[in-house]
């Protein structure tokens, strides 16, 4: 991660401060000549934070090779919201095919580009769904094959375009449609999903990292590293939706900011199997904080029955905090 | 150069020779030799640029290709039986982007039960892809038809499937000219696609389309395939100037002057057919043959115009529209002039690798020659099997799954050939 810390940041934003920079320490957003991959005009939810994490994500890669990229999309919200036909967002080559098979396009892309001796990048996005579950067969095999591509998936923890359906990275005790707030044990399940930065890792590939609508220098700096490196490399970012969550569509990056400090999204990086840099927390919050907020919480905190959900849930993040080592009395977030 | 040579590896070399630049692989009986045969070029240099990739599924194997031809790239790959309909997302999205993949399908029969053998049942189900579907009758025209797919494929901007009857042809070692790379070069051009993924030009391929273009979109798929049936015989005109022999096109007849009937099939069976034709010529009966080399696009007015002397038809098909009869004789069907009130039979042969034998042949045409064959035939079908299972199942609720009850009354019989 390669970035200058900004220490200049007012209520507690990291952005302000950027303009004080010298140039060439800025974000690839503050550039004038960003690429504007992503252009506005789109059809995404206000405060939807699978836009935000995509244009800045995508820009830095853009910077990155030099704009001799191109982009390989799954079916989804990204997809649908940025290409109803006859229009396009898109300022970069782009091809979206199927939901389950943006990795493969990716190494088809890929090994074109190789055949053909050109040097053009090649990434591939999606969210959840079309990552961690129906294009997981195809990601596992893009990632043990090494092939040339930086995957990106946008996690907003549940299928969102079609209606805020559970997905295998929906947290448990999230309300959707499919998880209903019911019964005895309302919304998701426990002891299901899968962590698949992990299971990244555990391909061996040169880069894994995770990141949030929170952190923007951090994801810039990450995709930037990424498109440093060849071989499969992949970076999950956790983007809130205000449809799916229900949540303030202004809350989207304090509600990113607060997954990251009670520990329930770990932001880290590595590769080849190890995990090589955690993003600190200076202490960590209670996860009421975070669930509190959102919607798809709301049933625990109906009446006293939700306290040992609660608790649940905040020994996973505790667990999280324990295993990445997250907490840090000096650190900058 | 003259080769006796596997089926599988007189298509490989001459995919080969078609100078693919990114091939998929996926591992499925009765395709496996091909791809095999690819990797084994492409590693020892012979095929040289070439990306061949080693996928983790079907669904993957057509994907990639996906990529690898909308990044300008000529792709090629090989499927069969379960594989293609792993992959049936993914050959959609193909045809419907507008990719000029060349695939080959060595047609297997479609579980349950699961069965490696040959029938036409997987290209058949795909027969509404958008895919141009050509069949081969020999392993020389298997190999020959892949030099015109590519060509034919990038013309037109859409993908073609060639296939070539599994076991049957793949496994089986024959007499294959195989052309030079100066042919293939002076024949087959290079590719140059019409959309292709470049920063210096930017473009947006697969956005999401509504009811305002949909129809539209679908329609110039269709305007193609009809162009297609213009280009086809072009490609097998100037396909047989440049190798000197007689390879694809639309339909292909066979002693089908005065013939009052007609036997009409797809691939590998032609062969048997012909020769049980000849044997009937020779004992004075007015039957030809039309084989079908493309199936999509379909030749109705080829088909029509061949069979206006027809007073009786059979199309022996190596696949069934279960619940309804015959595939390729429905539309046969619906080529055929209706003033003419031709009598038609669909006979389901050969599946799940039935052998189909000259003699059950003769004894079907012969039916259909004398006008007391049915609208629907089951080649051989051992009805005492068939009456022995229903009754079983009419007389037990938990009578089991059906195929092992079939295996286990008729014994350990194996292949049996009729």
């Amino acid at each position: 991660m390669g970035y200058t810390p900004v220490k200049f940041y007012q209520t507690g934003t990291h952005t302000i401060g950027n303009r004080l920079l010298p140039a060439d320490a800025r974000t690839v957003q503050s550039d004038d000549d960003r690429a504007n991959a992503l252009s506005c005009g789109h059809r995404a939810c206000q405060g939807c934070g699978e836009a935000l994490g995509a244009r800045y994500a995508v820009d830095a890669a853009m910077r990155a090779v030099g704009g001799d990229l191109v982009a390989a999309n799954a079916t989804g919200c990204l997809e649908v919201f940025s290409t109803p036909y006859p229009e396009t967002s898109w300022q970069i080559p782009w091809i979206h095919s199927l939901f389950g098979n943006a990795p493969a396009i990716a190494t088809g892309l890929a090994a074109a580009m190789k055949a053909k001796g050109k040097a053009t990048r090649v990434i591939a996005q999606g969210g959840d769904g079309g990552t961690t579950d129906i294009g997981f067969g195809c990601l596992s095999g893009m990632f043990e094959r090494n092939d040339d591509v930086l995957y990106i998936c946008y996690d907003n923890e549940a299928y969102m375009n079609t209606g805020v359906q559970r997905s295998s990275a929906t947290p448990p005790a999230a309300r959707t449609a499919t998880t209903p707030a019911l019964g005895a044990a309302p919304g998701n399940v426990f002891g299901q999903g899968k962590d698949v930065p992990r299971i990244a890792l555990a391909h061996e590939i040169p880069y894994v990292a995770t990141a949030t609508v929170a952190n923007l220098r951090d994801l810039e700096a990450k995709v930037t590293h990424a498109m440093s490196l060849h071989g499969a490399r992949y970076i999950h970012v956790l983007v809130p939706c205000p449809l799916g969550w229900g949540t303030a569509s202004h809350d989207t990056i304090k509600i990113a900011r607060l997954a990251v400090e009670t520990g329930l999204f770990p932001v880290f990086e590595g590769g080849n199997g190890d995990v090589t840099g955690v993003l600190k927390i200076r202490a960590k919050r209670p996860v009421e904080e975070y669930l509190k907020p959102q919607k798809r919480f709301a049933h625990l905190f109906k009446d006293a029955t939700g306290a040992a959900t609660i608790a649940r849930l905040q020994a996973i993040a505790d667990r999280n905090i324990a295993r990445y080592g997250l907490i840090d009395p000096a650190a900058e977030v | 150069m003259l080769k006796q040579i596997e089926g599988s590896r007189a298509v490989a070399e001459t995919v080969a020779l078609c100078r693919p630049e990114v091939v998929c692989a996926y591992p499925i009986s009765p395709q496996t030799h091909i791809v095999e045969a690819v990797g084994e070029l492409v590693k020892s240099g012979a095929l040289a640029p070439c990306e061949y990739i080693n996928v983790e599924s079907e669904f993957a194997a057509m994907s990639v290709a996906i990529g690898a031809s909308a990044a300008g790239a000529r792709a090629y790959t090989a499927t069969a039986s379960q594989g293609l309909l792993f992959m049936v997302e993914a050959i959609y999205n193909a045809s419907g982007l507008g990719l000029p993949i060349v695939m080959t399908v060595a047609n297997r029969a479609i579980g349950a039960p699961i069965n490696i053998w040959n029938d036409h049942s997987d290209a058949l189900s795909q027969r509404d892809s958008g895919w141009i579907q050509l069949f081969a009758e020999t392993n020389q025209e298997a190999a020959d038809l892949h030099i015109q797919a590519f060509r034919l494929a990038e013309a037109l901007c859409l993908p073609v499937m060639v296939c070539m009857d599994g076991f049957i042809l793949t496994h089986a070692y024959e007499r294959v000219d195989l052309p030079t790379q100066q042919q293939v070069d002076a024949f087959l051009p290079r590719y140059e696609p019409r959309q292709v993924l470049d920063p210096l030009d930017p473009v947006t391929i697969g956005a999401m389309v509504g009811p305002e273009a949909f129809t539209e979109v679908r329609y110039l798929a269709h305007y193609r395939q009809e162009q297609a049936l213009e280009m086809i015989p072009e490609i097998a005109t100037n396909f047989t100037a440049a190798f000197g022999r007689d390879s694809g096109g639309l339909v292909r007849p066979y002693r089908l002057e005065d013939a009052e009937t007609v036997v009409l099939a797809l691939g590998s069976v032609l062969g048997t057919i012909k020769d049980v034709i000849d044997e009937m010529r020779d004992a004075g009966v007015k039957i030809g043959v039309l084989g079908i080399v493309s199936y999509r696009p379909f030749p109705a007015e080829a088909i029509r115009a061949a069979m206006s002397h027809a007073k009786r038809w059979v199309v022996v098909e190596k696949a069934l529209a279960v619940g309804m009869g015959g595939v390729v004789s429905t539309d046969v069907r619906m080529a055929l002039d209706p003033a003419l009130h031709q009598v038609g039979t669909a006979a389901i042969a050969g599946l799940g690798g039935r052998a189909i034998t000259k003699d059950s042949l003769r004894r079907l045409f012969d039916t259909v020659v004398d006008g007391t064959a049915e609208p629907l035939h089951f080649l051989d079908l051992n009805l005492p099997v068939v009456k022995h299972e229903l009754e079983r199942m009419g007389s037990l609720r938990r009578s089991g799954p059906i195929a092992e009850n079939l295996l286990k009354h008729l014994g350990a019989v194996a292949a049996r050939i009729a």
